[in-house]
């Protein structure tokens, strides 16, 4: 198979600010903040041709959690924009008490998640933001795996009534998904079926397990794909399906081997159907500095980790 | 213009649900509802327009209040009662298992007159704001109020608002501090100084308006003024000068009362200082 060759990359960032501009034409009760990072988030078209409903924060993270609580009472649909690091555990309280306690139909909208943000190192490259936000009662997560993806995504959570985080990336980034692709909000896609093992990824560990998936393929395993963009609600029927099919699952995401996507697909199998289960994440380490790539190779989130954990997860069956 | 007498008749009912409450739940925070009651019932019973028989979160066409230091919860909650939002009978519900009337206010319960979760300080005047400029975009004419505590002003996120408001021209806000000089653990100038309060907020850019928190007739003068002020380009602060414990002798001039609940001897003694005006819940 030679599907993962020639695919053209674009950021999944990009898709978010292209669909936020859409929708500022589509939906006029959208209205958007950021915190001094409008060109990072590509939400600089929006505050163009939206000045009036465009608040510019400043470097004030919390304050732009609790307007954008205001901002729904009175109806509107407030995105948020800033790092996920920022997004996430610099106002987890505010998020907790003013947006998911209060069931404010607030989007929280991180780039720059995970490794893959690249030198500016650990203090920015956050491994945990999942846990942290599928932890608050009420609150969906999503973490698309491409451009077209967070463009349908985000188009997606502007229909949706309730708190969501958005989780996206930096770098650019093989777009590989249809523009068209339908996104419906916790219903994973099957992106290629096997019967061997179920790799079960998220965001842009999406296209690494098919790069897997492929080397897989020449030396005889027949790998199944499943991109799990919503992390939370998850899709329980349709990893139970295919688990039912392969006996054995690799999880594999760009965030900690805590509280992550591992923890959600080894809880829904314990509860429904008990199976090995390999996990590619980060091993409760901190980043550091470096080009996206090397980062991921180091870290353990390249295609030979997930080959290597498919063959370990069938060997337990 | 409802009579100051009356206003005040109603502020020594609110006194006696607090202790009431406070004493029925054997926990709560009776010192600073004590002390921020009058001004809450000169807002929502003669300043606020307001609709508390037809209430929806939205609130278009209506000023809006958000309660920041969520603690005060037995005084909102009297309030909202005594204004109409629910049958002051609820009251007797407060901190109780299954109750609307959580022990610091929330919407997950469904409560008329609770728009936002608070209680963890310092996050109301954001909310606020957000408020004011959702009403801003709607070309909607009310206004938005919001108390804050004044240990509550140790937290970052009120500055981080302040100065957002300033910077934006956030005109339609009244915010107010509960400015009793006293948090849980002392004086606020032995805890963590304010410094010159008024100061603060004029160099962040507020018009600061100053009140005598227990007196009706100038909180209510005092709201007026603040209403004044809107819609010139800067916001409105009012410094609400408090008592913890007002009404209730053995409760002033300590921080001890902050999250204290009176036993039923204590509560006997706090009510034959508090005359029953409108009738107990």
């Amino acid at each position: 198979m030679t599907q993962t060759a020639t695919v053209e990359k674009k950021a999944t960032r990009a898709g978010f600010g292209e669909a936020l501009l859409e929708l500022g034409h589509k939906n006029p009760m959208v209205v958007a903040l950021c915190a001094d990072l409008t060109g990072s988030l590509k939400m600089d078209a929006f505050a163009k041709a939206f000045p009036d409903r465009f608040f510019q924060a400043g470097i004030a993270e919390a304050n732009m959690i609790g307007m954008a609580a205001g901002l729904s009472i009175g109806g509107k649909i407030p995105f948020t924009g800033t790092f996920a690091n920022f997004s996430t555990g610099r106002v987890y309280d505010q998020i907790r008490q003013s947006v998911a306690y209060s069931d404010k139909n607030v989007k929280i909208c991180a780039s720059h998640a995970g490794l893959s943000l690249g030198e500016d190192g650990a203090t920015h490259q956050i491994l945990e933001d999942i846990g942290l936000m599928k932890m608050l009662p009420g609150m969906t997560v999503i973490n698309p795996c491409d451009f077209n993806q967070t463009k349908a995504a985000t188009h997606a959570i502007a229909e949706h009534r309730g708190p969501v985080y958005l989780r996206f990336g930096r770098p650019d980034w093989p777009n590989f998904t249809p523009a068209d692709q339908k996104f419906e909000i916790g219903k994973a896609i099957c992106m290629r079926e096997g019967h061997d093992v179920s790799i079960i990824a998220t965001g842009h560990m999406v296209w690494i397990a098919l790069k897997a998936a492929e080397e897989l393929a020449m030396q005889g395993v027949s790998a199944e794909i499943i991109d799990i963009h919503t992390i939370k609600p998850l899709d329980e029927d349709a990893i139970v399906s295919s688990l039912q099919k392969t006996g054995c699952a690799v999880t594999a995401e760009e965030h900690s081997i805590h509280g992550g996507l591992g923890d959600s697909i080894a809880q829904c199998l314990a509860r429904k159907i008990p199976a090995p289960v390999e996990m590619v994440a980060v091993n409760d380490q901190f980043g550091e500095s470096g080009k996206p790539l090397e980062l991921m190779s180091k870290y353990g989130l390249d295609t030979p980790d997930v080959v290597a954990a498919a063959i370990r997860a069938m060997s337990r069956k | 213009m409802s009579d100051p007498n009356y206003l005040q008749q109603v502020s020594t009912q609110v006194r006696r649900d607090i202790i009431r409450m406070v004493n029925g739940a054997a926990s709560g925070h009776p010192g600073g509802s004590l002390g921020a009651a009058d001004y809450l019932v000169a807002l929502f019973m003669e300043i606020m327009d307001h609709d508390p028989k037809n209430f929806d979160m939205d609130g278009k066409g209506q000023d809006i209040f958000v309660l920041s230091n969520g603690h005060l919860s037995a005084a909102l909650y009297s309030v909202l009662s005594r204004s109409g939002y629910f049958p002051s009978e609820e009251l007797g519900t407060f901190r109780k298992m299954g109750t609307r009337l959580q022990g610091h206010p929330c919407t997950e319960k469904g409560l008329p007159g609770i728009r936002v979760a608070t209680g963890s300080l310092g996050q109301g005047l954001s909310v606020a704001i957000g408020v004011a400029l959702a009403k801003k975009l709607d070309k909607d004419p009310k206004k938005v109020f919001c108390l804050m505590g004044d240990g509550e002003l140790q937290e970052g996120q009120v500055w981080e608002a302040a100065m957002y408001a300033a910077a934006n021209k956030v005109d339609n806000l009244i915010a107010a501090v509960d400015y009793n000089g006293k948090q849980i653990d002392g004086s606020l100038d032995d805890v963590m100084p304010l410094g010159d309060l008024k100061a603060k907020w004029d160099v962040f850019g507020w018009k600061v308006l100053e009140a005598k928190g227990n007196d009706m007739e100038d909180l209510i003068k005092t709201l007026r003024d603040a209403i004044s002020y809107t819609d010139k380009g800067i916001p409105v602060v009012i410094l609400l000068h408090t008592e913890m414990g007002f009404g209730v002798d053995f409760m002033m001039g300590t921080h001890k009362w902050h999250g204290v609940a009176p036993n039923d001897e204590e509560t006997a003694r706090a009510l034959d200082q508090l005359e029953e005006t409108l009738g107990d819940y």
